[in-house]
């Protein structure tokens, strides 16, 4: 097998055709990966004898020896190898360098914060290095520029940062849990190198959790066959890597997400059979819905997908349509051919470390899901613990970048290393003026919410 | 063909329809007897689902539930790797 520098694991075996990468635990049935970005475990392989490594966004190296993972696995060969434990001190802990990490980070370390932002990729930018499309909203939020572009724009201010001494980065590390401390806030994190890990203790007066969102599943027959894969994999894929999902894509949902992604996937020339939803109307921009029927791509709307066929991968689907109240009718099933189904069907906010901390948590459904209250200078009910981006209610990234600027500057405040305010009310203001349109009705109800609950 | 909930523990759908049958009809219930969201996930698949499971089949709303405390590591570790030897604190 063979890749390019910069290729992970799971991007290399995908361009090798190879698409299974472990056996399940009760059934042995073959899985390959979901998620494509570190958070569901279905990448899960054997590497140089180290079980369990998440191939998605493990980077490639040359001569690793790496095994499919069986659902009884022997006990790990590889020696260990003690690296000690380090200590380390900071004003703000960022985790999570997408959109709004990195604008929290930034905010915060311009206001004259000791910063250390966390992340579990080799690169920063988080989801906006797949995305290829340029942005909505408004010009202030760099609206017309491509994603790829603004995380280029935002690695290059973190960079300059990096070089005054004011932002350490740490990549290829996961914030792996919180604990009790007597003096501020005390996080375990893990930095990876060459598959072998080294544990660090991270105290600091602040913590910013940016760490976004998941791709949500459904449920169907075959719903775990290698092929069934979430729309942010396929676009991590053939995005970042340059690596083509499959040939013939049955895309799920017609949001936003799916309708994006399908079109770039007719970029990569990839045929999308059809684009299903089940709403009785699109719920993504009428202009993305509009390129793909300018294509030949049908939307099929109150229709769902009601089987995936295959022994060992996605063979095909049969669809299915559904009455007023989202029921299947019966005998209106059609059969799809292809070789992936892309689920597109929504994210769920990340929020596993804000539950360890033992913030206010809520099941938000405007928001996405179970999310952290905060206030509207993006602190949770636990004193400098903040949070911004999709952690705190599924959004955009154009209105995650404000709430972490805001973050950035509340924690810098919080700690008081500025009382400069002047901006945070700007950013108030402008994060108002984006949630204003027709769309921006979900989240400025979520947020409605979210900020009436918090006590802090 | 089976609908897979919990692909970390390899739980379906009939497994929780069961499991509700039997008079488990709360998450952390359910949680403790299936292993759903205990393995090296944490739950980040599988709860919204077993979630919409619930209400469905018992119509029972959960909007007040709080859901499992996933505990650190959230994910995978070597034991090694938390059990070396600490340096001398600096920074």
């Amino acid at each position: 097998m063979f890749g390019f520098e910069g290729d992970t694991i799971a991007s290399a075996l995908h361009a090798g055709e190879v698409k299974t990468f472990s056996t399940s635990l009760v059934y042995n049935n073959p899985r390959g990966f979901f998620c494509g970005i570190g958070k569901c475990s279905s990448c899960l392989m054997r590497v140089n004898d180290i079980p369990n490594v998440r191939t998605c966004i493990a980077p490639l190296k040359e001569n690793i020896h790496v095994e499919i993972q069986n659902r009884l696995p022997d006990l790990p060969k590889a020696s260990f190898e003690q690296i000690p434990i380090e200590s380390l001190s900071f004003d703000v802990l960022t985790i999570g360098a997408g959109p709004a990490g990195l604008c929290a980070a930034i905010e915060a370390a311009q206001k004259g914060a000791q910063v250390l932002i966390v992340d579990e990729n080799q690169k920063v930018g988080g989801q906006l290095i797949k995305q290829t499309h340029k942005f909505f909203g408004s010009k202030q939020e760099k609206a017309g520029t491509r994603g790829v572009d603004i995380a280029k724009e935002l690695e290059n201010e973190l960079n300059i940062l990096k070089s005054q001494g004011k932002i350490n980065v740490m990549l290829d590390s996961t914030v792996i849990g919180y604990y009790e401390s007597k003096k501020n806030h005390l996080f375990g994190v893990v930095k990876r190198n060459d598959y072998k890990s080294q544990f660090l203790e991270i105290n600091c007066k602040a913590a910013i959790i940016a760490v976004g969102a998941m791709e949500n599943m459904i449920l169907f027959p075959n719903n775990d066959l290698p092929g069934v894969y979430g729309a942010g994999a396929v676009q991590t894929l053939m995005n970042v890597y340059g690596v083509k999902p499959g040939k013939n894509v049955l895309m799920i949902g017609a949001g936003n997400v799916g309708l994006i992604v399908a079109y770039q996937l007719l970029q990569s020339g990839i045929n999308v059979d059809r684009v299903v939803e089940a709403a009785p109307r699109i719920g993504g921009y009428h202009v993305h819905a509009a390129k793909l029927r300018r294509c030949g791509v049908p939307i099929y709307t109150s229709h769902s997908i009601k089987e995936v066929v295959g022994k060992e991968k996605v063979e095909g689907a049969v669809i299915i349509k559904l009455d007023k109240n989202w029921q299947p009718i019966s005998s209106s099933e059609t059969i799809v051919d292809c070789d992936t189904v892309c689920l597109a069907v929504g994210l769920t906010p990340s929020t596993r470390i804000l539950s360890q901390i033992n913030a206010e948590m809520e099941i938000i459904p405007e928001a996405g899901g179970y999310v952290a209250l905060h206030d509207e200078s993006m602190q949770t009910s636990v004193k400098n613990i903040f949070v911004c981006g999709d952690s705190s209610g599924i959004e955009e990234a154009s209105t995650a970048m404000i709430e972490g600027k805001i973050a950035g500057i509340s924690s810098a405040l919080s700690i008081g290393v500025t009382k400069d305010k002047e901006n945070l009310l700007k950013y108030i203001d402008e994060l108002k003026l984006l949630r204003a349109g027709p769309f921006g009705d979900k989240p400025r109800a979520a947020k409605k919410i979210i900020n009436k609950l918090v006590k802090i | 063909m089976k609908k897979i909930v919990c692909r970390c523990e390899d739980i379906t759908e009939e497994d929780i329809i069961k499991a509700i049958d039997e008079g488990y009809t709360d998450l952390e219930e359910l949680r403790k007897k299936l292993r759903i969201g205990m393995g090296p996930c944490q739950g980040r698949v599988c709860i919204q689902l077993v979630i919409r499971i619930i209400e469905d089949y018992t119509g029972k709303k959960l909007s007040k539930v709080s859901y499992p405390n996933p505990r650190p590591p959230i994910i995978p570790v070597s034991l090694g790797t938390l059990a070396s030897d600490k340096h001398e604190k600096k920074g």
